[in-house]
Parts: C-alpha cells; structure tokens; sequence
C-alpha cells in the first residue's frame, strides 16, 4: 500500500479552449476526511471526475493508491456522482443486486442495514422516491462497498437539514477506517465538524489545503466564515465568471 | 449533554473540555470505560481523528487512561479529579469577570455582587 492516496502533479484539464483545472498538485493520505469546497464552476466535479477514471487529464499526472487510474484504481474507488443515472424502473434491491455482481466488496446486508437506518423502503421503485430518497439510495450504494478512497460530489445538496445530519453520520460511522473520504460540498457549515482537511478549490486552481483546526488556529474562524471571504461575490466588474 | 461547539476555536480542545466536564460532573463515573471514540465522535457529530485527539489530550491531563485491553477508563485518582475541577471553576470565575467588564463594572464591584448573592 502506497503512503499516499491520492497523488496529483501539475494536473490540467480543459473542456475545449475552457479551462477547468489549471496545475493541481495534491497530495492526500489514508484515514482522512477532506472536504472539496469552492464556489460553482471551480473545478470540484472534474477533479472527482478524474480520480475516478470517468475523464482523462489534459497534461500532469495523477494516480490514486500508488497506481496510474485504471482497473486496479476503479476497484478501490467508489463515486457517488453529483446527478443520478439508474433506470428509474429498478427498486434499490435491484442495484444492490447489481453493486454486488459489479463490485466484490458490496456488502449486502450492511445496504439493507442502512436504508433501514435512512427510513428508505428498499423494495420501492426508484420513480416512486422523492429526490431526496434517491440520493440515499445513491449513497448506500457508495458507502456499502468497502473501498480506499470515497469520492462523494455533493452528496448532501438535495435533502433537507434533518436528513443532511443523518446523512454525515452515516458517512462517519460507515467508512472503513483506513478510507478516505473526498467530499465537494458548498455547504460548509454543515460539514466542517466532519473534516479533518479542507481544500480550498478557485479557478482551478488549489488555493489552500489545510486540517480544519489548523484553519480555525490560524485564522479565528470557521471554515466556513473563510470561505465566504475568500470568495466574496465579486463586483461585476472585476470580469469574474462566478458569484452567487 | 449536548456538544457545543464555537465557530472561532479549533475543535479537538472544545472536545476535550466537554469531555472533562462529563468526568468532573460524573456523567463518566471514576474508573468507568469512556464510549469508544467512533461512538463519541457519531453523537457529537465530528470526524473520528478530532475525537482521537481530544482523548488523548485527556490521557495527557492525567483524567484518563487507556484500558489493558481496549478503550479507555476515567481516571480514580481523586487528587487529579479535584485538580481538573478546581481549573474548570477558575474559568468559570474568569468569564463572570469578562462578562462583568463588558457590562462596565470593575473587578471590585463585580466580587461584591456576588457577595451580596451568596448572602
């Protein structure tokens, strides 16, 4: 086992001429809780997406547990994307079916354990769920296999703060402990308490990586109070594509 | 008991004063096993490595030690326990002055209204 999880160098990826990701070296260990934090269109979803094999990098390196992305890296990854993409036909029972043939270490029981704990009905149909139902659904699914390296894209944004509280603990007490977790939010202050590192994504660009108490030491504020002063809606102006 | 946590402070040493609290108020008896850290970091609702830390900040205060096999267990040293009291009361006493200062009284006039209290 390599030391290091997560492992980029110098990574770009342009869409075209549109530049999503300009240079990111990043290095992440085993055990840790990271948030990815950054405003609309800072590149969140095309680094997940690159650790998880679904694009290639433009130039720059990245490997994920010692190894270049591919078969091994996919086996040791499990994503929760940011849109869903089951037929809505299926029940959950059927994709945990499915996760089971796909995945060796998808344990079964442990998915049905926790769509008790979530309240979902796992013999419902998908196109009978709320929104909110099927991302846990979505979520079981990820956090049921034992993997490395979780890469969560905003896998709180669609339920309401009740569930969302839920939904954390779930996280915390279902990853395996020499798992890493990777999760882009822009709901800071409901997740800072989770942390351990926070990284600051702008422009594609990788503007802080921190521990969260090392944040809160330095600066004598949450997280997310840094957050909203970092990226402070720019005046109009100032040509900035993002704000609010 | 409920968690608190404050925005501007790193969060293990929050932790690890609760936690003491929980000793000093008994919530934890001497020579108890303290919740494993996984359970203790689910309820409080933080990360695990957070939780660790501010274990192992009480082990350094002497207000627990790990168990022979697993866990850890409250301290029964009743010196060590009175200690850890008698510095949780002193910071009490500092933020009734803070707060007294805040509402323009001096230190002299805020000790003999608490006098007239007690009296």
């Amino acid at each position: 086992m390599s030391e290091l999880l997560i492992e980029c160098r110098q990574l770009y990826k342009s869409y075209g001429l549109r530049p999503a990701l300009r240079g990111v070296d990043l290095e992440v260990g085993p055990g840790r809780i990271v948030g990815l934090l950054g405003p609309n269109g800072s590149g969140k979803t095309t680094l997940i997406k690159l650790l998880c094999g679904l694009l290639r990098p433009t130039t720059g390196s990245l490997s994920v547990d010692g190894s270049a992305v591919g078969p091994y890296t996919k086996s040791v990854v499990s994503y929760l994307p940011d849109r869903m993409y089951f037929a809505d036909w299926m029940k959950a029972v059927d994709l945990f079916d499915l996760f089971r043939d796909f995945y060796s270490g998808f344990d079964y029981q442990k998915a049905l354990a926790m769509c008790r704990s979530l309240g979902v009905e796992p013999r419902d149909r998908l196109k009978s769920m709320s929104k909110g139902t099927k991302e846990k659904v979505q979520l079981v699914l990820v956090m049921a296999r034992s993997a490395k390296l979780y890469l969560l894209d905003e896998p709180i944004a669609g339920v309401d703060p009740a569930a969302r509280d839920f939904i954390l603990r779930t996280i915390l007490t279902n990853y395996n402990e020499e798992g890493t977790v990777l999760i882009s939010t822009h709901l800071i202050s409901d997740i800072e308490k989770v942390l351990d590192e926070a990284i600051f994504l702008k422009e594609g660009k990788i503007m802080l990586h921190e521990t969260v108490d090392t944040i809160r030491e330095k600066e004598g504020k949450s997280v997310d109070a840094l957050f909203r002063e970092v990226f402070q809606a720019a005046p109009m102006f100032d040509g900035e594509k993002e704000g609010f | 008991m409920d968690w608190k946590l404050d925005d501007g402070r790193p969060i293990w040493p929050q932790l690890s004063q609760q936690l003491a609290r929980r000793i000093i108020a008994g919530v934890y008896p001497p020579g108890s096993r303290l919740p494993p850290v996984r359970e203790l970091a689910a309820e409080a609702g933080v990360n695990p490595n957070t939780m660790q830390r501010a274990l192992a900040q009480l082990e350094q205060e002497g207000l627990a030690r790990a168990g022979r096999t697993a866990g850890r267990l409250v301290t029964q040293d009743t010196q060590v326990l009175e200690a850890a009291r008698l510095r949780e009361a002193e910071a009490v006493v500092r933020d009734y002055f803070e707060a007294m200062a805040a509402l323009g009284y001096s230190r002299e006039r805020a000790a003999e209204l608490i006098k007239e209290e007690f009296l």
